[in-house]
């Protein structure tokens, strides 16, 4: 990101823009991925589960254990990478989703009838597990992924750069989107789990089986952390123990900017968070667009108290 | 509970005036055993742990000030740092030499209490509306504004180098001599005892407040907002109000504690010190000892931060020394040394450590009385102590 942005300052005005604009899109993508998963498990149980991004944290060591061990570098041909891409998105997800749908069963079930806090406070606990998990596989040190995608332009000599991985990247976070819209529009699971994210009693009551639902959601909401850190490791190439943390602290306002526990609205914040993150990048100074992309948040909160997708919801008496 | 039963006025109960008369004869009781066994107790036994309990005694502070808003009124408050950093921050910029202002300490101390206070204000005036968890978000979001923030500004905060030197307090002169008396130096320096009186001192005002505003008109209505915010309205409690007053108060605590921690460490040090981090750090003590509970609030700082700040230290080093001991072979590899230090698992224990007490205990260790009763409501169970329908 850094590097693009050192690379636009030769471009003139409207390329910089335009740049900045696709920049924005890539890395809103990528919060999108994340803040799905944050959504679809607050919809579900209404839980903010803050251990997500350190999941995808756990998610994008595994990627970079995997490439050292397989001995992936730049070099490998590009069918291999094909192959190994595909490969490491498929096992990446596997985990992440066993992983997260283990938590759910050992941790928060036995807690689905307790006080709201108390799912809360477990989940900033297994955050702290999750985070201390990272340092100890890998060390305090960040450390950097090869970029196995060829980082060569494809628009040619333009001032304007686009690469390969920018096209992987948006070409898996569409269609994981549609995939997703898809599978909560029109599958029996999705329908199971709109049922029991509006009551889950009544949803019991008509023969759904919550718990499995409730599981499902889990499982592919950890699945996604595992595709979002695949490609966050191949894309942004930096990790480390705490990416977890602001990653997901993003995400989190993602979900919550378009309203949370709505797929679309996370897609949205996502997009209008990565926007923001590049052109405030570029236009005013890298180290203020933390405080602009919360001070945004805080000012839509206001004025539009349950996101900008959200439905407004009548209190219950 | 009898709405028309006079509220209890004795709120000391035995135990807590033998917990304050440890804490209170801690430091002689630190001398005397200088004096009578000087061959066994050096000269500085039990001044690093007496300094220690003065930082835990401002974080008690903050953390009772998180539970005016989280425990009492039920506004999940996560920027809670955020306003300890502007009390910090307030202190640095009137005692600083590099400013023209280098108010009294005792000045700054109000100062920084209301400066906090009026920024509670002005963030929970807006965002009264939201419902739990966007409220949540918010505070969360002003929090990292915040530290952003005041890492940016250099030219009033300085960045990451901080403010100081902060002086120390000037002690009045009435004080001096009797101070003298009781063998305490007259140095903030050099005697640690001074600033474990102040904030003990302050922490003990503090917690009698407190007691008292539980069972006044506001903190009745705090606590019936948290139970149904519609009921409260509806039975002529005016919520709006209440919940600002419980926002400007939890912030004017933090930044009491913020002030009191400025001047401790003589810097307002780096402002990633209070990030979300610290925030959570403080709602996991008050959650871990009993969301709404006096004496479960000073428990949890006790255990929690108490472990995180003195006993784990000292486990480390005897960990390491004793690794020492058994010869350089166990830490070969880079691994090996990374699991073999006990503050690599830090996190662990305190995430561990959380799972259970959610899991076995959610209402807390040291619930108040009333909290309990709801959570529980299905057992058999002893009746409140303030009520009469036993």
């Amino acid at each position: 990101m850094l590097t693009l942005l050192l690379a636009a300052d030769s471009i003139s005005g409207w390329q910089l823009f335009v740049q900045q604009c696709l920049n924005g899109l890539t890395y809103g993508a990528l919060i999108a991925l994340i803040a799905l998963g944050y959504t679809m498990v607050y919809g579900i149980i209404g839980l903010i589960n803050f251990a997500h991004g350190d999941l995808f944290m756990l998610g994008t060591f595994l990627t970079l254990t995997l490439i050292n061990a397989f001995g992936l570098d730049t070099a490998a041909s590009a069918w291999t990478v094909a192959i190994s891409v595909a490969a490491l998105l498929i096992v990446v997800a596997l985990f992440c989703a066993v992983l997260n749908f283990s938590v759910d069963r050992l941790i928060y079930k036995p807690l689905r009838n307790a006080p709201k806090l108390a799912p809360l406070v477990s989940a900033i606990g297994v955050s702290f597990i999750f985070q201390n998990v990272g340092l100890l596989w890998k060390g305090p040190a960040d450390l950097s992924v090869p970029k196995l995608i060829s980082q060569r332009n494809l628009l040619g000599d333009s001032a304007i750069t686009f690469t390969p991985s920018d096209a992987v990247l948006l070409v898996v976070v569409a269609a994981i989107m549609s995939g997703l819209t898809v599978l909560v529009k029109f599958t029996r699971l999705g329908k199971s789990m709109r049922a029991v994210s509006q009551d889950p009693v009544a949803a019991q009551l008509m023969g759904i089986h919550v718990e499995r639902v409730i599981g499902s959601t889990f499982l592919i909401g950890g699945g996604l952390a595992g595709f979002a850190a695949v490609i966050y490791s191949m894309y942004i190439g930096t990790i480390g123990f705490q990416i977890g943390y602001i990653n997901g602290l993003y995400a989190f306002t993602a979900a919550v900017l378009g309203g949370i526990g709505n797929i679309p609205g996370a897609v949205l914040g996502g997009i209008v968070i990565g926007m923001v993150r590049s052109l405030g990048s570029a236009y005013v100074e890298e180290r203020w667009t933390a405080a602009i992309i919360f001070g945004i948040l805080i000012v839509i909160l206001i004025f539009r108290p349950s996101g900008l997708l959200g439905e407004r919801m009548r209190e219950k008496v | 509970m009898n709405p028309s039963q006079k509220p209890p006025t004795r709120f000391l109960k035995r135990w807590d005036v033998l917990v304050l008369a440890v804490f209170v004869f801690y430091p002689f009781a630190c001398s005397l055993t200088r004096t009578v066994f000087p061959s066994w107790a050096g000269p500085t036994f039990g001044n690093a742990l007496g300094d220690q309990l003065s930082t835990l005694f401002i974080f008690s502070i903050l953390a009772l000030g998180l539970n005016v808003a989280v425990g009492y009124t039920g506004l999940l408050q996560l920027g809670i740092a955020a306003f300890f950093g502007i009390g910090v921050y307030i202190t640095g910029i009137l005692r600083v030499p590099s400013y023209p202002f280098q108010l009294p300490f005792t000045a700054a101390l109000v100062l920084s209490a209301l400066g906090a206070a009026l920024c509670g204000l002005v963030l929970g005036a807006p965002t009264l509306r939201l419902r739990g968890d966007y409220l949540a978000l918010v505070t969360l979001g002003f929090g990292e504004v915040v530290k952003v923030t005041l890492r940016n500004l250099e030219e009033i905060t300085a960045g990451t180098k901080g403010l100081n030197p902060i002086p120390p307090p000037h002690l009045p002169p009435w004080l001096a001599v009797p101070i003298g008396w009781l063998g305490i130096e007259n140095s903030w320096e050099t005697d640690y005892r001074l600033f474990y009186f102040l904030t003990l001192g302050i922490l003990v005002i503090v917690i009698a407040l407190l007691a008292n505003l539980e069972n006044s008109r506001l903190g009745r209505s705090w606590v019936a907002i948290r139970e149904d915010e519609l009921a409260a309205t509806c039975m002529g409690i005016n919520a709006p109000r209440a919940k600002l007053a419980s926002f400007a108060a939890s912030a004017g605590l933090a930044g009491l504690a913020g002030c009191l921690y400025a001047t401790k460490l003589t810097t307002t040090a780096d402002p990633n010190t209070y990030d979300f981090n610290r925030s959570i750090i403080i709602l996991c003590c008050v959650i871990l000892g009993g969301l709404g509970s006096l004496r479960g609030v000073l428990l949890g700082v006790l255990l929690l931060l108490g472990f995180d700040n003195i006993v784990s230290p000292q486990i480390n080093s005897t960990l390491q020394s004793w690794l020492q001991h058994l010869g350089g072979g166990v830490q070969s590899s880079a691994v090996a040394e990374r699991l073999l230090s006990f503050s690599n698992w830090r996190l662990m224990i305190f995430g561990l450590a959380l799972v259970a007490i959610m899991r076995f205990r959610p209402e807390g260790l040291w619930p108040s009385a009333r909290l309990q009763h709801e959570l529980h409501w299905d057992e058999p169970r002893p009746p409140l102590p303030n009520s009469n329908s036993a």
